[in-house]
């Protein structure tokens, strides 16, 4: 690329007018005029929303234990598992999958929440703040909402990720760092609360994590150089309960591993949703690098970037943590929460949480009430970085040819957006498989430059122009999915994709695996056993919305948003540049909802 | 009044704005109240300069000695347009590259906004840059 920075040099400029707000033409809020047509058939209610006539309260009890037929949370479950126990469509009857209804959402850009279903009602989110229920068994559209958001807001995730369901109410985290709740039967606000000032570059794109009457959210804005924190609401008011900073403050233990003020705009911020364990009262999130991306300019292991946090649901109290890898500086958000399952290590069983982590390791770690212990960890990806780690601590050894520095270009693999991004992986018990959506092939290079601080502004300790990214030669794919038995610690089969691959993963108790994620709109379903393709259906664009499946009436479905944007299509553009193409991929989500063809 | 660094914290004139130079990025003060609209991103403002041969016949029309004005915001999700692109003159924006050309009155070239970066009409007064009418079109993105 030929790009040269702007200067940041903020002079002033005498104007004759004022800007901006004398500009907007008047819009007529005047309707069409309409006319009533008589129709032999009922009516469609197409045009009108009644919002639901009934509602089934979502309770801590079926959080915990949620009935087969519902999708009650961004991962279904507490565990992070991306699993439905139905098992109507299976490995024989998927071929004959189609869509029964599709709704488009109206907007563009990224859809990546999942379709979260309570007893045939369906909500999803949508960029742009907006929350849609509809009847989950004929599409019918039961309510809207659509958050208006500040004019001023620059959204460099344009995306959301799900919402949170508790007892009557419908909870989204905002753009604009607001919590909503909203009436699950009319999507009435009932709520408002502000967490933080978007103005000073703090936003949200993860689904709340709602327990025990608390609804907790974590903030993005790791590349403007906010400080993380966790924050926990209450469900009914909104009241603040807890906030947990993710990089502490002086005094505070693990202040120790930051210089000076470098604590203040230190990131680690908490985009991905935690996981929960019920009996340990813990719930775990990941967190993203420090900031800004160079690590030598934040000296220090910088806790607590990087790692996992175990949270005490009730206060908020830090219990237990794990760092991944120490002083990032490869833009290696680790925000994706551990998956909590049962691995097998020399005829013991081991309550873990397993991370397919940005930094292309494959983590698993024992959790236990007030520690989180190392147990192994090896390259699901190539990596370049690491030089061994220890066998006690898992702590790594850095090659430090390959660790970004400032003033330097530093090559390193995999690239920034590491082996597996945001995109959760799966856990199937029945195959006893862990799914992994992955990219390889891909290695990146970062030159750093030091730069201040400056409020609300990108801030990623390098310029654009020197974010590199190369493929490696002779590759044949770049997109992949991956099935690991976690017991064996062994990959057992790999299915692999000439495009990147963002796609999320679902499976199900029939042993199936459905993805999109690739540049050619397809969502496919495969054998979770063999890797097998079974089925494929092309979208309306490429699919990087979580996929879950539900049933209303005795029918099994499987939902998922199509809406390609945010970082696939920002992957894209970085290929497009190394390759000299220019690949289309259409933007407008829409909702797809399968089932078996009767 | 802008404390802070790489500010100039003074009324642009044409001098400040030298050819083969990246942008410069400008808040407008109000030339009675001398009050600086700050407030708002989108207010901010990038100036330029480039050979008058090469603006299309409107873009020179709202430029004063080559130099011309443009939203700082982009069109697509409304980030800052902090990306010169010397060799082809064009402003990229960091967050999704979308790419404008200031010759062509801020016309997308590249990437996914939706419309142009507006263009904000100058002129030069007592040797100083000021505004010449408001912007053509509507600075930042379009809440959907």
């Amino acid at each position: 690329m030929t790009t040269a920075r702007a200067v940041v040099a903020i002079g002033s400029l005498l104007v004759a007018t004022t800007v901006a707000a004398t500009l907007l033409g008047g819009c007529t809020t005047q309707g069409m005029g309409t006319s009533t047509v008589s129709m032999a058939q009922p009516a469609p209610r197409a045009r009108t929303t009644t919002g639901a006539t009934s509602y089934t309260p979502v309770t801590d009890q079926r959080l915990v234990s949620p009935e087969a037929e519902n999708w009650l949370m961004y991962r279904r479950t507490y565990d992070g598992w991306g699993y439905s126990p139905l098992e109507q469509i299976n490995t024989g009857n998927v071929k004959d999958l189609v869509p029964v209804w599709t709704f488009s959402t109206g907007v563009a850009e990224g859809h990546q929440a999942p379709p979260i279903v309570n007893n045939g009602i369906m909500f999803v989110s949508t960029p742009q703040n907006q929350v849609l229920a509809l009847d989950a068994k004929s599409g019918e559209l039961l309510w809207r909402y659509k958050r208006e958001l500040p004019e001023d807001l620059f959204q460099l995730h344009p995306t959301n990720r799900g919402v949170g369901l508790y007892e009557d109410k419908v909870y989204l985290a905002t753009l604009d760092a607001h919590v909503v709740a909203l009436d699950a039967k009319t999507g009435k606000l009932l709520w408002d609360r502000t967490v933080e000032d978007y103005k000073k570059g703090y936003y949200m794109t993860l689904a709340p994590l709602v327990a025990k009457g608390k609804v907790m959210v974590g903030v993005s804005g790791g590349e403007l150089g906010i400080r993380g924190f966790v924050q926990a609401l209450d469900a009914r008011t909104g009241a603040p309960a807890w906030k947990t900073f993710t990089v502490p403050a002086p005094g505070e233990p693990g202040s120790e591993t930051w210089k000076g003020d470098s604590w203040k705009t230190g990131g680690a911020s908490v985009w991905i949703t935690g996981s929960f364990d019920p009996q340990l009262n813990l719930t775990y999130w990941g967190t993203g690098n420090g900031a800004q991306w160079m690590g030598d300019q934040r000296p220090g292991d910088n806790l607590y970037s990087t790692s996992v946090i175990a949270l005490d649901a009730d206060t908020g109290k830090m219990r237990a943590f794990h760092q991944y890898h120490w002083n990032d500086s490869w833009d290696w958000d680790e925000v994706s929460a551990p998956i909590l399952m049962d691995v097998q290590r020399g005829g013991r069983t081991i309550k873990s949480l397993v991370h397919p982590g940005r930094n292309g390791y494959l983590w698993v770690l024992e959790r236990k009430a007030d520690a989180i212990g190392f147990v192994d960890a090896k390259p699901y990806v190539k990596q370049t970085v690491f030089t061994k780690l220890d066998p006690r601590t898992g702590r790594p050894e850095y090659d430090e040819t390959k660790k970004p520095v400032t003033n330097k270009k530093i090559p390193f693999c995999p690239s920034l957006w590491g082996g597996k991004d945001w995109p959760p992986a799966a856990y199937n018990p029945k195959t006893g498989y862990l799914y992994i959506p992955s990219n390889e092939n891909l290695c990146g290079s970062l030159l750093g430059t030091a730069k201040p601080y400056e409020e609300g502004k990108l801030w990623l300790g390098t310029e654009i122009k020197d974010i590199g990214m190369v493929v490696a030669d002779g590759s044949k794919h770049i997109g992949e999915i991956q099935a690991w038995d976690m017991n064996t610690g062994q990959k057992v089969w790999m299915r692999t994709f000439e495009s990147h691959n963002w796609g999320p993963i679902l499976t199900t108790g029939s042993g199936l695996v459905f993805a999109g994620g690739t540049n050619d709109r397809y969502f496919r379903a495969f054998d979770g056993k063999t890797g097998e393709p079974l089925w494929q259906w092309r979208t309306n664009s490429g699919i990087t919305g979580v996929p879950s499946s539900f049933a209303v009436d005795g029918v099994q479905y499987v939902a998922v948003q199509s809406g390609w944007g945010v970082d696939a299509q920002r992957m894209q553009g970085a290929l497009d540049d190394i390759r000299g193409a220019k690949t289309d991929v259409p933007q407008g989500g829409v909702i797809w909802v399968f089932a078996v063809k009767r | 009044m802008f404390a802070g660094f790489e500010r100039i914290g003074h009324v642009i004139t044409p001098g400040d704005v030298p050819a083969g130079k990246p942008p410069l990025l400008a808040y407008p003060i109000d030339p009675s109240s001398r009050v600086v609209r700050d407030g708002s991103r989108l207010n901010q403002v990038l100036l330029v300069r480039l050979a008058v041969e090469d603006l299309d016949e409107d873009t020179r029309a709202r430029s004063a000695d080559g130099v011309v004005a443009y939203s700082g915001v982009c069109t697509h999700t409304g980030c800052d347009v902090t990306v010169w692109q010397a060799e082809t003159r064009r402003f990229r924006c960091p967050c999704h590259e979308s790419e404008f050309d200031p010759r062509d009155r801020g016309r997308v070239v590249g990437g996914p906004a939706p419309r142009r970066l507006p263009q904000l009409p100058v002129k030069v007064v007592d040797g100083v840059i000021v505004a010449d009418g408001a912007f053509i079109g509507r600075p930042g993105f379009q809440p959907g």
